[in-house]
C-alpha cells in the first residue's frame, strides 16, 4: 500500500496547475465573471490536453488513464474556479461526438437544475420547459426544471468529480486565508498571530484533509459509499472553508472585488449538485446496516 | 494512490491472523475495568504472547504499515490493545530506545517487551499541562544520585507502574525549556506516594503522584542533564502516529452496532438521526483513509510520525465524541443507565480532546508548524 501520489501523477498534477495558471489566471477569471459566455478557446485547450478524453482508452483516442487522475484534474479546476460544465462534458466523452476534443459543451440535467444550458451544443437528459434561474453563483448560468425528475442515479463518477472540484476549492480557501493572516496587520501584528484566526485556519486545514484522504480513495475503490462519504466531506471542507476565508478576510471578505465569494457560491452550487447531502447521508446511514463486522475496513 | 497491500503484507496479515485465531481463546477473559491490579496482569499477559510469538516488537521495529495492518487485525479480532504498557511501549520504551545507551536499552527494553515491567509517565504537574514546560518538580544533584521532590498529577498506571519516566527541572535559573531532565524512576522508591484521582467515569484510572526527596541514580538519567525537554519530544511525536488506528476500526463497528440497534428500537425512522449516523459513517471511513495516508507517509519518509498526527487527532477525538453523543441519542433515556455497553464509553470520550494536548494545543501546532502562521498567543 502506497496511498501518497506516484510520480506520474504529481507530474499530470503540476501540469494542469501550470496550464491554469497560464490560460487562466486571476484576470481571466474575474474576466469571465458575469460575461455568461464560455470560453470556447480555453475549452478546446483542455480537450487538447486531455482534460475530457483522459479516462477515454488509448485505442478510441483517449489519455487512458483513470479515476484517480481524473480527481487530480478536477481538484486543480475547482482549485482555479474554472467554469462550465466540466464534469457533464467529461463524463460524455466518448459517447458525445467532440466532447472528448472540446468542440462540443455537454451540460446534464441533475435533480432540478442544469447548469449552462444556453451556452452548451448537447444537453443531456429531459430539459424540456426549462425556465433561467438568475443564478446565485455569477459564473455558473443556471436552468431550473420544472417537471420532477426519475430515479436517482447510485452516486459515480459526476458526485466524486465534483467533490474533487470541492476539495480545490476547499484547498484554496485555506491557502488564501492564511497568506492573507500572515499580511494583514492589526494592533500592531499580522491578524494570524491571534489564536482565534489560527483556529480557523487550523480547522480549515484539517476538513481539507479530511476531505482529500475521503476523495482520493473513493476514486481507487469507486466505491458508492465512499463517493458518498467523498462528496459529503468535500461539500463541509468547501462550503464551510469559504466561510472561514471570508471572515479571515474581514470587510474585504465582503466584497464583490475578493475572489472568495466565488468560491463560496460555486461551493454552494456544487454541494446542491449530483450528490447532494441528503441523499449522500441516506445512502452512507443504509450501508450501516450492511456492514458485517468481519470485513475489514481496510479492504471494504 | 495505490490502496492494494503486498503480498508480503498480505502474507503478514495472513500468518497473524492465523496466529490470532489461535492464541485469542487462550487469553484469560476480560478484567472488571475498574480492578486495575487484575487490568494490569491481563495486558502484561496479553503481551507476553505477542512477545513469544514474535510480535512483541511490533510497535517499534515493523514497517508503518505493517503497524497499521497489526492494529486492523488485532482489533478486528477482539484482541486487547496496549492498555496498561501504553507508556513502556508507545513513550518511555521509544525514547530509551532513541536516547538511550547501550546500558540503558540493555536494562529497560527486553521488560518492556516481554510484559514484565509497567511504565507511567510523570510529566504534567498541578502547574504545568499545556504548558508542559513550566514544570516545577525539582532535582538536586548529590554525588551519584538526583535528590527529586515535587509532584505530578493525572499519571496514568501509576498504581500498576513499576517505572515511570519522569521529567524534572535541573537547572531553575535556565529558559524553562533548557533546564529540564529526564529521569527513570522505580516507583518503590522511598519518598514516592501515590493518591488515586477519580475520574468522571468513576475509575481511578488516573493518580497524583507525590515526591519526597525521593533518591534517583545519576544512571537512570537518559540523555543529557537539561536536554530533557528534547530527548521528551522524541518521545511526544510517537504517540500522535499510529497511536489510534484500532480505536477507529472500533468505533467502525460501534457505529455498525448502534445503526442495528437504532433500527430495532424504532430509532432509525428519525430521519435527522438517521442522517446524523450517514454523517458518522462518511466521517469514521475518511477517518481510516486519513490513517492510510498518513501512513503511507509514514513509510515513505523513515516512519517518525510528523504533523499530520495533529490534523488526525483533532479530528478524531471530536468524531469519538459525536459518535457517543450519537449513541445517547439512539438510546434515549438508557443513556443515562450505566449499566449500558455505551454509556461509560461516552464519559470516556471526553477525555480525547484533553489528554495528549488538548485540541486547542493540537490547533495551535497545526497552525503554526503546518500552516507557518506566527507564533504568539
Ligand atoms: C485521561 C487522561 C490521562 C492522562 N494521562 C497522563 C499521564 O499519564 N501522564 C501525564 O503526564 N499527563 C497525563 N494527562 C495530562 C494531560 O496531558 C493534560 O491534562 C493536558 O496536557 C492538559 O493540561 P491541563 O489538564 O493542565 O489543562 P490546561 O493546560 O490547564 O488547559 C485548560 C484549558 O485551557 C486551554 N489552553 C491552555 N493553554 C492554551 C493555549 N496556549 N492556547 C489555547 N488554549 C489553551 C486548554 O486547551 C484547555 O481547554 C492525562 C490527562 C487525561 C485527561
Amino acid at each position: 500500500m502506497d496511498f501518497r501520489l506516484n510520480d506520474d501523477q504529481r507530474a499530470l498534477r503540476t501540469g494542469v496547475r501550470d496550464l491554469l495558471a497560464r490560460r487562466f489566471d486571476r484576470e481571466a477569471l474575474r474576466a469571465s465573471v458575469g460575461s455568461g459566455a464560455l470560453d470556447r478557446a480555453l475549452w478546446r485547450e483542455l480537450g487538447a490536453a486531455g482534460f475530457f478524453a483522459l479516462r477515454l482508452p488509448e485505442e478510441d483516442g483517449g489519455v487512458g488513464l483513470g479515476l484517480p487522475e481524473a480527481v487530480l484534474l478536477f481538484e486543480e479546476a475547482g482549485r482555479a474556479l474554472l467554469p462550465g460544465p466540466l464534469v457533464a462534458t467529461h463524463l460524455a466523452a466518448g459517447s458525445v461526438p467532440g466532447a472528448a476534443d472540446g468542440e462540443t459543451v455537454v451540460t446534464t440535467a441533475d435533480g432540478p437544475l442544469v447548469e449552462w444550458l444556453a451556452e452548451a451544443d448537447v444537453a443531456q437528459g429531459d430539459v424540456s420547459g426549462a425556465v433561467p434561474v438568475r443564478s446565485v453563483d455569477p459564473l455558473t448560468p443556471l436552468h431550473r426544471l420544472p417537471h420532477a425528475r426519475g430515479p436517482a442515479r447510485p452516486p459515480g463518477a459526476g458526485a466524486l468529480l465534483t467533490a474533487a472540484e470541492q476539495l480545490g476549492s476547499a484547498a484554496r480557501t485555506t491557502d488564501m486565508a492564511v497568506a492573507y493572516a500572515r499580511e494583514r496587520e492589526q494592533f500592531g501584528r499580522p491578524i494570524g498571530a491571534f489564536q482565534a484566526v489560527k483556529q480557523l485556519c487550523a480547522g480549515m486545514l484539517v476538513r481539507v484533509e479530511v476531505a482529500r484522504a475521503a476523495v482520493y480513495a473513493a476514486a481507487v475503490t469507486e466505491d458508492p459509499v465512499d463517493i458518498a462519504a467523498a462528496k459529503l466531506l468535500a461539500d463541509e471542507a468547501a462550503v464551510r472553508g469559504a466561510r472561514d476565508c471570508l471572515q479571515v478576510h474581514g470587510g474585504m471578505g465582503f466584497t464583490w472585488e475578493a475572489d472568495v465569494h466565488l468560491h463560496l457560491k460555486r461551493a454552494w452550487l456544487r454541494a446542491e449538485r449530483w450528490l447532494p447531502a441528503a441523499r449522500a447521508e441516506e445512502i452512507a446511514a443504509a450501508a450501516l446496516l450492511e456492514t458485517s463486522v468481519e470485513t475489514s475496513p481496510g479492504t471494504s | 494512490m495505490d490502496l492494494a497491500y503486498t503480498p508480503e503484507e498480505e502474507a503478514f496479515r495472513a500468518r497473524l491472523r492465523a496466529w490470532l485465531r489461535g492464541a485469542l481463546p487462550t487469553l484469560p477473559s476480560r478484567p472488571d475495568p475498574l480492578d486495575w491490579p487484575a487490568r494490569r496482569a491481563y495486558d502484561t499477559t496479553w503481551q507476553r504472547m505477542l512477545y513469544d510469538a514474535g510480535y512483541g516488537e511490533v510497535h517499534w521495529d515493523a514497517p508503518p504499515t505493517q503497524r497499521l495492518i497489526f492494529l486492523e487485525e488485532t482489533e478486528l479480532a477482539g484482541a486487547p490493545y496496549v492498555g496498561a504498557n501504553f507508556v513502556g511501549l508507545l513513550h518511555a520504551g521509544p525514547t530509551i530506545a532513541a536516547e538511550g545507551t547501550q546500558a540503558q536499552r540493555e536494562r529497560w527494553l527486553p521488560p518492556i517487551l516481554r510484559g514484565d515491567e509497567v511504565w507511567c509517565q510523570g510529566f504534567s504537574e498541578p502547574g504545568a499541562g499545556s504548558d508542559l514546560a513550566a514544570l516545577r518538580t525539582r532535582a538536586v544533584r548529590d554525588g551519584d544520585t538526583y535528590v527529586v521532590t515535587g509532584s505530578k498529577i493525572w499519571t496514568s498506571h501509576a498504581e500498576v507502574a513499576d517505572w515511570c519516566e519522569l521529567l524534572v527541572r535541573t537547572d531553575p535559573q535556565a529558559p524553562k525549556h533548557q533546564g529540564i531532565t529526564w529521569l527513570a524512576l522505580p516507583m518503590d522508591t522511598p519518598g514516592i506516594t501515590v493518591r488515586p484521582l477519580r475520574t468522571l467515569a468513576g475509575s481511578d484510572e488516573f493518580a497524583e503522584v507525590f515526591l519526597d526527596e525521593v533518591r534517583v541514580p545519576v544512571a537512570n538519567r537518559v540523555g543529557e542533564e537539561n536536554d530533557g525537554w528534547r530527548v521528551t519530544m522524541v518521545t511526544l511525536s510517537f504517540e500522535r502516529g499510529t497511536a489510534f488506528v484500532g480505536e477507529v476500526v472500533a468505533c467502525r463497528r460501534v457505529l455498525a452496532d448502534l445503526a442495528r440497534v437504532a433500527h430495532k428500537n424504532g430509532r432509525w425512522d428519525d430521519d435527522a438521526l438517521r442522517r446524523r449516523l450517514g454523517r458518522l459513517n462518511a466521517e469514521f471511513r475518511a477517518l481510516w483513509r486519513l490513517t492510510q495516508w498518513n501512513v503511507s507517509e509514514a513509510q515513505a519518509t523513515g516512519g517518525v510520525p510528523g504533523t499530520g498526527g495533529s490534523v488526525f487527532k483533532l479530528r478524531y477525538s471530536h468524531a469519538r465524541q459525536e459518535l457517543y453523543d450519537t449513541a445517547a441519542e439512539v438510546l434515549g433515556p438508557d443513556a443515562l443507565d450505566l449499566g449500558r455497553e455505551w454509556t461509560l464509553d461516552r464519559l470516556s470520550s471526553l477525555s480525547y480532546t484533553i489528554a495528549a494536548g488538548t485540541s486547542q494545543i493540537q490547533q495551535n501546532i497545526v497552525a503554526e508548524r503546518i500552516l507557518g502562521l506566527p507564533r504568539g498567543r
